[in-house]
């Protein structure tokens, strides 16, 4: 050790226990990402020894100082055959598992609890459904499905956790969904991986992944005291949505009472499920996106709303079971009714009412 | 016991260079800026590449130099943004894609189909001119303040958040992108037409084949590229919609206009280098190409395929899986034929009589890392995979072990084995052979490790990084230092070789080709006679014939 | 028996090879020379498609997604000025033809005589634009300069246009989505209108040739190369005049 310069030994210390060729698995998919990763080396490296095998054994055995002769050779079609059938072959079994994979990381399951990521040049935005606020980091529970519900407030990013294996582009205009499952407790990089302008490189964060404990301590003790869909509430009422969408039966617009998840009959004919993308679009662009039995009356929302304001709104409506809320909204505040007639007189909560026009039951 | 090397000389005390050929035909500088020889167009191409290829390198140097460290703290980031988007803008725009096709290819396609200039000679001037103001105005955007969107213009940024000169970015690369349609077309145009009596589609060099699908590639996949910068410039200028999605419009509408022409452009790009391959690697072996026929409708299949994956650029970016899967299907496919070439190259060495001048050890470096490079991409085109390593170092590495490792090294294979027809004269042969190991050494150093970044998770275009990728970085740095030394000796040595070069002769190779039939340098209408073809390609038995009866042409 | 470094036998060329002066060297005969010219234009004309690909892919998308400000904005199209230019457009195409022929047949004054024609009605066709354009700026529907969604948010207040179409009120952010059509218009009209300039300008200079009887003396390729080049750049338009004006007149 004497012999080595003190820099150089600390250079490969250093090295040597830093040096890994994989980020940690984390998630559940991680080690079935790593499994067809592997594979493709494998293959690869089989592949590449193959051809280096070739060139250099041709390259001795037919050198000119020993064969000097060369002897002309058209070709072989089984030979050919051999070597497309076989990569072929082999590139197809990557492409159906590699889709397999793809579809597993891109189709959460139903019982995944989701939480919202803003992303805006240059940081992160992430809205947990109970009213926590993150910049630039992440809490997760660990062994819990959590999706991930992405959209920019400007240019593309890309949402990356290279622990999970999973990245997702975040793009102006439209939500974009992964999903993924922590598998073990720690914290990890997360990394902006589109190019987004200057401070791309500092757009990034950490996922602390807690134990089921932990990360009840940390919601009660980082909630802001209003849950997404409180804020959704108020803003609901603030821009008035309730003068049309309340469940009067002259009311303009239709009830939103369990629409999301249901399958909705469009103006146009056609049939949509009702999705986060959906009840966005609908803010947004009311007039592409008309109920059936209904005008295209409602004003647009764009550019009076952020888009944490329309996750709020989201986030409201996917939680509107009855119309026991919207009532509650229409008789608390001080908008007149839409009819002439009786102001606040609170309406007794009735009984469940019957799915409101254009709503296809499921 | 035969010698090591297939190099025939003339006898080097009687050898002169003849002298009526294309460089000494006519004097002046107008000669040469208005010529209509496509031989002269070539030099004038060399020249003006190799120019902006050395812009590009100390570059790609500054990348290098500011990733030695985890801080950003030798360029300001945004100083770095600007850095590595003009390293792509002009490396992809111009270098590789005019690199052979417009220098190789503009000087040896007509005398390899027997013609005596190409189809359109005022038109492959116009190209070169083209191509140099596209350059220049690639100049004015970098001493203007540069463009710091990346090579790829992605909007929204490109278009309503850069503060930099995209206009003028886009409008080069849009005259440069025409100086391509305008090579491409001249090339589809003269193999389908200027082919001399008995040169069969079957009889011509693979070299021309590859062009051919390459420039089928540039002349319809270019055009969708133009119209694309045409938008982009007027969302920016104009504020007109269309990528806009507050004002209804879609930033994924660029991005698969873009990338219907710049998954193209990558085939542009490594076919007519391909075709280079199949020309080195047979005449070192002394043999007819492995499966002709295989090699030929290879290129073709990878031209065609080519359009139909444009897609696997965006599998993170919300388009619907099952998108994914077609596009994902397609990938595949287009990897299959590339895999059929290499083989049929390593099979064109079994009993062959094989010599290892500097053309060949490229030739084989190509072989080496463009199978990494391709399979690389295999993991990218598997949908799964994709996801953990797209818009990460792994994706940095992929392309340029293809591009780099693969087109570039083709690139110095095809100048180093046409250099004695273009300029009469040999290169020396021992220093480039060094120059070619050292190359191969410092590009593995490189970019190996940009793999293994890549699967660790460190993203792309990033000036300031994590500390625990530094050692990675600092190798691949070091490899570049050592890269560079590589690619600079070339024009050193090819410069010196042009005063101090051993006399070429008219093939110094022994191959077969019609462009080796002539002298070199050749004459200004290639051909005294239109030649008539009554062999097959690559038939080292008729050139043994002829041998007996050539008389070495000497003044 | 070959003398020279060239292989095999080359054909028997005499020194001073016949060949009319307008034969470039590099071609054998005036036939290669057409033949290579005619197709080189073909190919060329194939990379304009693509071009213009690009901008009919745009507009199909944007149209099926805001049909509604599609079909109001079409509305705002005068389907007479489109109709005048689309004969006008086709008239042209005609006398080009014909200008092919004369010169084959080596009539000289007829072909000029075509030529000039091809070249008014080429200038016709850009006035006609020119007074819809300047009809569009009137109306403040020149995207990004001076737009006004209004004559959508209330068509009543566009007499001539609610006299025959009866549109109905859009929505404000449907509203907004007629600039995008009316880019589409101009993006089209506006490249096919360029390819028009540089066609009569390409005429201009073939009218000063032609009348020194430089395509009368066999040497026709150019005029007709550049005949195909006039009929892409009609056909584009008979595509873009059922798309921007026909489609969804009347509902």
């Amino acid at each position: 050790m004497s012999h080595i310069s003190p820099v150089l030994w600390q250079f490969l210390v250093k090295w040597m226990t830093h040096f890994a060729l994989f980020p940690p698995e984390a998630s559940k998919i991680a080690p079935q990402m790593d499994a067809l990763y592997f594979f493709m080396l494998l293959v690869s490296v089989v592949g590449l020894t193959f051809v280096i095998l070739l060139v250099t054994t041709f390259s001795i055995l037919y050198r000119r100082q020993r064969h000097p002769v060369a002897v002309q050779i058209e070709g072989s079609t089984l030979l050919e055959a051999t070597w497309t059938i076989i990569p072929l072959g082999l590139f197809l079994v990557m492409f159906v598992w590699g889709a397999l994979l793809y579809f597993r990381v891109y189709t959460p399951p139903p019982n995944a609890m989701n939480i919202y990521v803003v992303g805006k040049q240059w940081m992160w935005k992430i809205e947990h459904p109970g009213g926590q606020h993150e910049i630039d980091a992440l809490h997760v529970p660990v062994d819990r499905a959590v999706q991930i519900t992405l959209i920019s407030q400007d240019v593309f990013h890309s949402f990356s956790i290279p622990a999970f294996r999973v990245k997702r582009e975040a793009i102006p205009g439209r939500y974009t969904t992964m999903w993924f499952e922590a598998s073990r407790t720690g914290t990890y990089h997360l990394f902006c991986t589109q190019y987004c302008g200057t401070d791309h490189s500092h757009m990034t964060g950490w996922v602390v992944v807690m134990t089921p404990e932990d990360y009840r301590k940390w919601l009660a003790e980082s909630t802001s005291g209003e849950s997404l869909a409180q804020d959704g509430e108020r803003l609901f009422a603030s821009l008035s949505c309730n003068a049309c969408h309340n469940t009067r039966p002259d009311s303009r617009g239709p009830s939103l009472a369990n629409v999301y998840g249901s399958n909705l009959r469009l103006a146009n004919g056609q049939t949509v499920t009702v999705d986060d993308s959906y009840l966005r679009q609908a803010i947004l662009e009311p007039s592409s996106h008309v109920t059936q039995g209904y005008v295209p009356i409602m004003p647009t929302y764009q550019g009076q709303i952020s888009e944490e304001g329309v996750i709020e709104l989201v986030e409201y409506i996917k939680h509107l079971n009855s119309d026991y809320r919207v009532q509650q909204t229409t008789t608390t505040t001080d908008l007149p009714p839409a009819s002439g007639g009786k102001a606040t007189g609170g309406r007794p909560a009735t009984a469940k009412r019957p799915a409101a026009e254009g709503t296809v039951n499921q | 016991m035969s010698s090591a090397t297939i190099v025939s000389l003339p006898d080097q005390s009687t050898a002169r260079i003849p002298k009526v050929n294309f460089l000494t035909k006519e004097n002046g500088l107008l000669s040469w800026l208005l010529t209509g020889d496509h031989k002269r167009i070539a030099v004038l191409y060399l020249i003006s590449i190799t120019f902006f290829f050395f812009i590009g390198g100390a570059l790609a140097g500054l990348i290098r130099l500011q990733l030695l460290t985890p801080q950003a703290d030798l360029l300001a980031t945004d100083t770095y943004n600007k850095v590595f988007t003009m390293h792509g803008v002009i490396m992809v725009f111009l270098f590789l894609v005019p690199s052979v096709p417009a220098t190789i290819g503009n000087f040896v396609i007509p005398m390899m189909v027997g013609a005596k200039d190409l189809a359109l000679p005022k038109i492959n001037l116009l190209s070169w001119y083209l191509y140099v103001i596209g350059g220049i105005l690639v100049i004015y955007t970098m001493v203007s303040g540069g463009v710091d969107t990346g090579w790829t213009f992605t909007t929204p940024l490109s278009t309503h958040f850069s503060n930099t000169n995209v206009v003028s970015t886009g409008i080069a690369v849009f005259i440069a992108g025409f100086s391509s349609i305008f090579t491409g077309l001249n090339f589809i145009v003269t193999i389908h037409k200027m082919r001399c009596p008995g040169m069969t589609w079957f009889r011509l060099p693979l070299f021309v084949w590859s062009h051919y699908a390459a420039s089928i590639l540039m002349v319809l996949g270019t055009p969708v590229l133009a119209i694309t910068l045409v938008l982009l410039v007027l969302e920016r200028t104009v504020g007109i919609g269309v990528f806009d999605p507050a004002k209804g419009g879609d930033p994924l509408l660029f991005q698969h206009l873009f990338w219907f022409y710049s998954h193209p452009a990558v085939y542009i790009m490594i076919l007519p280098g391909m075709g280079v391959i199949s020309e080195v690697i047979s005449t070192f072996s002394r043999k007819r190409v492995f499966g002709y026929t295989a090699v030929a409708f290879s290129s073709v299949a990878i031209a065609v395929f080519g359009f139909f994956v444009w897609a696997h650029h965006m599998f993170i970016m919300g388009i619907s899986n099952y998108a994914v899967l077609v596009f994902s299907l397609l990938t595949m496919l287009v990897a299959v034929p590339s895999a059929i070439k290499i083989f049929n190259w390593a099979f064109t060495l079994y009993k062959g009589s094989i010599t290892f001048e500097t053309p060949m050890l490229y030739a084989f470096g190509f072989m080496g890392l463009f199978t990494i490079g391709g399979m690389t991409g295999v993991f990218l085109g598997a949908s799964g995979t994709d996801i953990q390593l797209t818009e990460t170092y792994f994706i940095v590495a992929h392309f340029h072990f293809v591009m780099v490792g693969g087109m570039l090294m083709a690139f110095l294979s095809g100048v180093h084995f046409w250099w004695p027809k273009i300029t009469g004269r040999m290169y020396p042969e021992k220093i480039s052979q060094m120059a070619a190991v050292v190359t191969f050494i410092g590009f593995n150093l490189t970019f190996f490790p940009q793999f293994i970044l890549g699967t660790l998770g460190m993203p792309r275009r990033y000036a300031s990084y994590p500390p625990e990728f530094q050692v990675l970085n600092v190798f691949s740095t070091a490899g570049a230092s050592i890269l560079g030394v590589g690619y600079l000796l070339p024009v050193l040595y090819l410069t010196w070789s042009l005063r101090y070069g051993k006399i070429a002769g008219d093939n110094p190779w022994q191959a077969t080709g019609l462009e080796w039939q002539t002298q070199s340098p050749p004459l200004t209408e290639n051909f005294t006679r239109i030649p008539i073809m009554d062999h097959e390609a690559y038939d080292y038995d008729w050139l043994e014939r002829q041998k007996a009866k050539e008389v070495a042409s000497v003044g | 028996m070959s003398d020279s470094p060239v292989i095999a036998h080359g054909r028997l060329e005499t020194a001073s090879d016949e060949h009319p002066s307008y034969q470039r060297h590099h071609f054998e005969s005036v036939e290669q020379q057409a033949d290579t010219t005619n197709f080189a234009m073909w190919l060329f004309l194939l990379t304009e498609v693509m071009f213009f690909g690009g901008l009919f892919t745009a507009y199909l998308i944007l149209r099926n997604w805001y049909y509604p400000a599609f079909v109001e904005g079409s509305h705002q199209l005068n389907i007479f000025w489109g109709t005048a230019n689309t004969s006008v457009l086709i008239t042209s195409s005609f006398t080009m033809a014909m200008g092919v022929w004369c010169a084959e047949t080596r009539r000289k004054n007829a072909l000029v005589l075509c030529l000039v024609l091809t070249f008014v009605l080429g200038l016709v066709f850009l006035g006609i634009k020119g007074i819809e354009y300047h009809e569009k700026w009137v109306k403040h529907h020149v995207p990004g300069l001076n737009y006004s969604a209004e004559s959508f948010l209330n068509p009543a207040s566009d007499h001539e246009v609610y006299a025959e179409y009866h549109d109905k009120p859009l929505m404000p952010d449907m509203a907004a989505k007629t600039e995008l059509y009316f880019f589409l218009y101009f993006a089209m009209t506006g490249m096919h209108a360029l390819h028009m300039i540089i066609g009569i300008g390409i005429l201009a200079f073939m009218i000063f040739r032609a009348r020194a009887g430089a395509y009368t003396n066999g040497h026709v390729t150019f005029v007709e190369n550049f005949g195909l080049y006039w009929h892409f750049v009609d056909i584009i338009w008979i595509f873009l005049f059922p798309l921007l004006y026909l489609i969804s007149r009347h509902q």
